[in-house]
Parts: structure tokens; sequence; C-alpha cells
């Protein structure tokens, strides 16, 4: 997958009722990528709404915080209203993946892997996470300390 | 580990081993693991771990429990709690604080206040700390154990 001090690629994500999210969208602030496997799915659903828990959290560190799935729009706006999370939802559907694979976490499967990406206001990668198994739900301290620089 | 605090919640014989349990009660493997551990001779802590999310009654739940404890009801609230997790709509909340005997103006007052959803969330923020990432979660001798303790840990318990 992408490593630290690599750019950005550029990319285009769709998203429900709103312009697609490209590499442009990343220059405001720091930017944490969640990508996971499938919307519904048990350990997705858990670590969305564990994450969603800490929006104001990401906030005071300066980040935003999207989710990225290979799920159709439709699906991941059904997926946030069910949870009931304020994440906004980044599409790969079409063309069906490519941006996780440019990001090196795309499943030959179809899907994305779950994997955490944090790029910097310049658009570069200052950290990454690819978990060893779909069933391994990142620990947001992962995801703080990186944005501490620790 | 989790360091622990004067805040804490704690339960059970004093030199007994301590763990420390992150959960929330409408979580079903909580209630499961909280029925196996009782049986051990533990120090058990008791930390909350509501996502509103996937369990929506868990943070009222946690609110309550601490309500109760400002009366001085934490334990008989928590075990309330865990004996029926189907009910844990206000209703049942406001039943279960009569039958503990507590002031119900208060136990109210106390469990919608930011006091004591201060207190649940820092209980919350040090399990992110930690690095916990489901419930239950146990911390035993320092060591993260995430999801339903296992036949060997709670053998190793005993």
């Amino acid at each position: 997958m992408i490593e630290a001090g690599r750019s950005a690629p550029a990319f285009s994500l769709a998203r429900h009722e709103s312009p697609p999210f490209t590499e442009r969208d990343l220059r405001g602030g720091t930017t944490v990528l969640v990508f996971y496997p499938f919307a519904f799915s048990p350990v997705c659903t858990d670590q969305l709404g564990i994450y969603n828990e800490l929006l104001d959290d990401f906030a005071d560190e300066g980040a935003a915080v999207y989710g990225v799935s290979c799920d159709s729009t439709w699906s991941q706006a059904a997926f946030r209203r069910q949870l009931g999370i304020d994440i906004e939802q980044l599409s790969d559907f079409w063309p069906h993946g490519r941006t996780s694979g440019a990001f090196g976490v795309l499943d030959p499967g179809g899907f994305a892997h779950r994997a955490i990406v944090i790029v910097g206001t310049d658009g570069v990668v200052t950290w990454s996470h690819l978990s060893a198994s779909l069933d391994e739900l990142p620990g947001p301290n992962l995801i703080f300390d990186a944005l501490a620089g620790v | 580990m989790p360091p622990l605090s004067v805040d804490d919640h704690v339960r059970g014989p004093d030199g007994g081993r301590v763990v420390i349990m992150y959960a929330n009660f409408e979580c079903p493997y909580c209630a499961a693991a909280e029925l196996c551990l009782r049986e051990l001779p533990l120090r058990l802590v008791f930390r909350h771990f509501p996502v509103r999310t996937s369990q929506p009654r868990s943070f009222p739940a946690a609110c309550a429990v601490e309500a109760a404890a400002r009366q001085d009801a934490f334990w008989p609230m928590h075990d309330a709690l865990f004996a029926d997790q189907g009910r844990l709509e206000d209703p049942h909340l406001w039943a279960r604080a009569e039958r503990l005997g507590l002031d119900l103006g208060v136990f109210e007052a106390d469990r919608r206040s930011e006091t004591v959803a201060a207190r649940v969330r820092v209980d919350f923020r040090s399990a992110i700390r930690a690095g916990v990432a489901t419930t239950p979660t146990l911390f035993v001798d320092g060591v993260r154990h995430g999801g339903p303790p296992s036949d060997e840990l709670l053998a190793s318990l005993a």
C-alpha cells in the first residue's frame, strides 16, 4: 500500500448528492481516509461507529475523516443512515476500485482492504496502516498517535 | 494497562487479581463475560465503552449506572442492567431505580447531567488511548484481551 512520504495519487471518488471528492480536496487540511471492505458488514459497522464517537477529537487535531469503500453511493448513504453516523462516505464503485488500487489497498475480489491513510495539507501521505486481516479493527489510538507524530 | 483511579468502580476481594473490563450494558458478550468473571476471585474494575451507533441504548445505560453511583448504587444498577438487556429504555431504567430505592428525581436529573456524561466519556477516552476497539476488552497484567474472554484466559484467572 502507499507509504508515508509519497504524494497521494490523482483520484476521484463519488459522493452521494455532492460533487466527486478528488486529490484537490486534500489540500484544505489533514485528511484521514478509512478504507473498509463492505458497508453493513460487522467489523466495518463497529469501526465506523467507534470513529464516529471521536469526530470532535479528530477535528481538534485538525483532521477530517472519510470512509472509502467500493460500494455504490446509494449503499453508502443507506449504511450511513442506518448507523446514524456523520462520517462522510466516498464511493470507489466506478471505475470499480480504481482509487483503492491507486492507494494499493484493492483486493482482487473487488473490495478495499481495511486500511487507513493520512494525507497532510500538502497532499503527501504522512502515515498509512493496513490491517493484518479483514477482521482486525484498527484502534483509533493508532490514528491519534499518527496525527500527533508519535 | 490504563492506570487505576479513585473514580474507578471496583469490586471483589482485597488482594484479588486486578482485571479491568471495558464494556457496555447493551453488549451481550459483555453480559456473558461478566457472568463468568463474577464467579472468580478478582478485583474487577468496570469501565464504560458505549458505542451509540451499534448499541444506541449503551450510552443512556452508562449514564444511568453512573447516576445510580451518585446514590451509592453503582453495582446494584450494574447487575440489574446486565440481568435484562432487553429492557434498557427510559421507563425500564426508572423501574430499576425505583426497585433499588433510589430517589427518582435525583436519578433522572443526574443521568441527564453533563457531569455524568463527562464521567462516561472519561472512561471511553481512556479506552481509546489504551487501544480498545471492541467490547468486552479485558486488561490483565497489562495485557489487552479484546473480545469475549477465551476459556484459557478465564482458566488463568481462576
